[in-house]
């Protein structure tokens, strides 16, 4: 049966069939079209922030720019309370990175290989922070602060953050996990290994790549989080939040154009880093968020 | 914890061992207690709060909370100004879902049956940066394009198809004095967020159709049409569906989007925002959260049916 399978996957890809199928030839031009601008509508707004961190104009979003410079760079630069909010975010996505890490790794082992009463409950508890919409997190963070009396602090900020980033390190821990062999485990035990050499040195630099992918996602994730945050901070303004605020009432554009470009610059980097990290073991992992 | 437990003298090390391998479920066990305390006391505990939240009331002189069970705030949700908030965000949420798919479909089509190797990578990071980041960035570049002298304004004009935008912006009910306060605007900055999570399940679900199925199609005779219509679409509907699971929810939770691209029309997540904050009605807030996942319950339910959970 197995052999079957093979000896017919083989034969067609090298049939002439296949050769003649539209799949070998160019694609169809419309689709080709449809699907470049797909991709052109998905990048272009992007771009459109670099170049307005350079404009002149300072009153408007005037297109195209009247002018190119410099300057705002060194204005955003001199600007205290953007490095304060640079800093905390950058403190925030650190810890609930970390801790993120450790709970989804956790929650992979214990999930990838055991079945036991209430798995399904548990793995859609996992998914349940990003499935449900963030004002719902957020909200209900919030009320138990207040039931609680627990004050808004750098640690409200990151219990909520690391509630949503452990789904992102535990989807990409549980699928290295389940490509991994078990035969490796039985050969490790075999040649006299003990549980804790097993996983030093056959578990963990198997799962190594994974988990760095899976914690540069979540730092990403949690970098520019903003609707969650806005529920937990209290009066602390992360990098977001205080974008959000420019938005809503403007004071300062080019500053806030060339805020904006250094975020997409911080998050693309560790997407940029995880996508390489994963793309030999499992192309397609860290996509399920 | 593991160089001390490689350290530890050689009885110990292999009696804690044997240990492991003798009781596998209470291995289980601690792995599991840590994140089952958070995600479960933590996480869910904090959702049952805001659903018993959602039962008390608000008294309306002094403000404060009063913690007697009332379905008042339920029964407030029925009045016309609060459905018509629930209808117009289903609306858009559907719209937005519409819009993804035929966006998405091309890019997810073409990603499955025509790219390999390097093209194939560089679709895949088209697709996972804006996936993963810089969401409000995203929402703001729309602010830059959108706006009066922006972008669409300056062509619009140059191409002189003035006439058409200000067409458009004339419409009633979705049309406004600009692209950025218009629901057309907020429609639009919608989909734009949200594509990503359609493009990905569907190209994962086109992936997953043997070729043999097209060749098949071909061999007896069908056109392209027949087999886009007859073999593609009915295997990626799974796949479309689990993008819009995403799309559906996404959108009615939302609150920055409409907030910063649109009128000043409400949509739901505006409206907990608001009650929660300036007027300070946590209980109403909490009852008007469940709105969206019972909404969403729905959704998912109807989705299942349709078999979106055998492409996740």
């Amino acid at each position: 049966m197995h052999s079957e399978t093979q000896i017919n996957s083989h034969e067609l890809n090298n049939s002439p069939v296949l050769q003649r199928s539209p799949d070998k030839k160019s694609s169809p031009r419309a689709l080709t079209l449809a699907a470049s601008a797909g991709l052109l509508f998905l990048h272009l707004p992007m771009w459109i922030i670099f170049l307005y961190a350079f404009t002149t104009e300072q009153k408007s979003y005037q297109f195209p720019p009247p002018g190119l410079t410099l300057q705002w760079f060194a204005k955003a630069w001199a600007r205290e309370d953007v490095w304060r909010a640079l800093e905390l975010s950058l403190q925030v996505a650190l810890l609930s990175t970390l801790i993120a890490m450790v709970l989804g790794t956790l929650a992979a082992m214990a999930l990838s290989r055991s079945r036991f009463f209430g798995r399904d409950v548990f793995s859609m508890l996992l998914v349940l922070p990003i499935a449900l919409p963030g004002i719902i997190t957020g909200l209900a963070l919030r009320a138990s602060y207040g039931t609680f009396d627990i004050p808004f602090s750098f640690w409200t900020i990151v219990i909520g953050h690391a509630t949503f980033c452990i789904v992102v390190v535990y989807n990409n821990a549980v699928a290295r996990l389940r490509r991994s062999s078990v035969n490796l485990l039985e050969a490790s035990m075999d040649l006299g290994a003990t549980n804790f050499q097993t996983f030093r040195y056959v578990v963990l630099p198997n799962l190594g790549t994974a988990l760095l992918a899976g914690g540069m996602l979540a730092f990403a994730l949690s970098f520019d989080e903003v609707i969650v945050t806005t529920f937990t901070a209290g009066q602390q303004t992360t990098l977001p939040i205080w974008m959000y605020q420019e938005l809503i009432r403007p004071r300062d554009r080019p500053v806030t154009n060339v805020v904006a470009m250094v975020v997409v610059l911080i998050t693309t980097l560790p997407i940029l880093g995880a996508y390489y990290l994963t793309k030999d073991a499992d192309s397609a992992d860290g996509t399920g968020k | 914890m593991n160089s001390a437990a490689l350290t530890l003298s050689e009885p110990n090390r292999s009696s804690l061992s044997a240990w492991v391998y003798l009781h596998p479920r209470s291995v289980l066990l601690l792995l599991l207690i840590p994140p089952l305390l958070w995600l479960g006391v933590v996480y869910l505990g904090s959702l049952f709060n805001l659903l018993a939240y959602s039962v008390f009331g608000l008294d309306e002189f002094t403000g404060q909370i009063t913690h007697e069970l009332s379905l008042n705030n339920f029964i407030e949700l029925t009045r016309a100004a609060n459905l018509d908030v629930i209808l117009r965000t289903t609306l858009m949420a559907l719209m937005v879902t519409l819009g993804c798919v035929i966006i998405a479909f091309p890019i997810a089509y073409y990603m499955a049956r025509y790219t390999k190797g390097k093209v194939r990578a560089l679709f895949y990071l088209g697709i996972m940066l804006p996936l993963w980041s810089s969401y409000l960035v995203r929402v703001y570049a729309w602010k830059l394009i959108l706006a009066k002298e922006g972008i669409i304004g300056w062509l619009a004009q140059t191409l002189h198809l003035d006439w058409l935008l200000q067409g458009i912006l004339s419409l009633p009910v979705i049309g406004g004095p600009s692209l950025s306060f218009s629901p057309i605007g907020t429609f639009v900055v919608f989909v734009y967020i949200w594509l990503p999570f359609m493009i990905l399940p569907i190209q994962a679900a086109i992936e997953r159709i043997p070729r043999s199925f097209f060749e098949a199609s071909m061999d007896l005779g069908a056109s392209s049409w027949q087999t886009f219509r007859t073999v593609t679409l009915p295997l990626a509907i799974p796949g479309i569906a689990a993008g819009s699971i995403f799309t559906f929810s996404l959108t009615l939770g939302d609150y920055i989007i409409p907030g910063i691209i649109g009128n000043s029309t409400m949509y739901m997540g505006q409206v907990v925002y608001l009650q929660q904050g300036t007027a300070g009605n946590v209980p109403f807030a909490a009852a008007f959260s469940l709105v969206p996942i019972v909404v969403i319950g729905v959704y998912l339910a109807l989705a299942k049916r349709m078999g979106a959970f055998d492409a996740l």
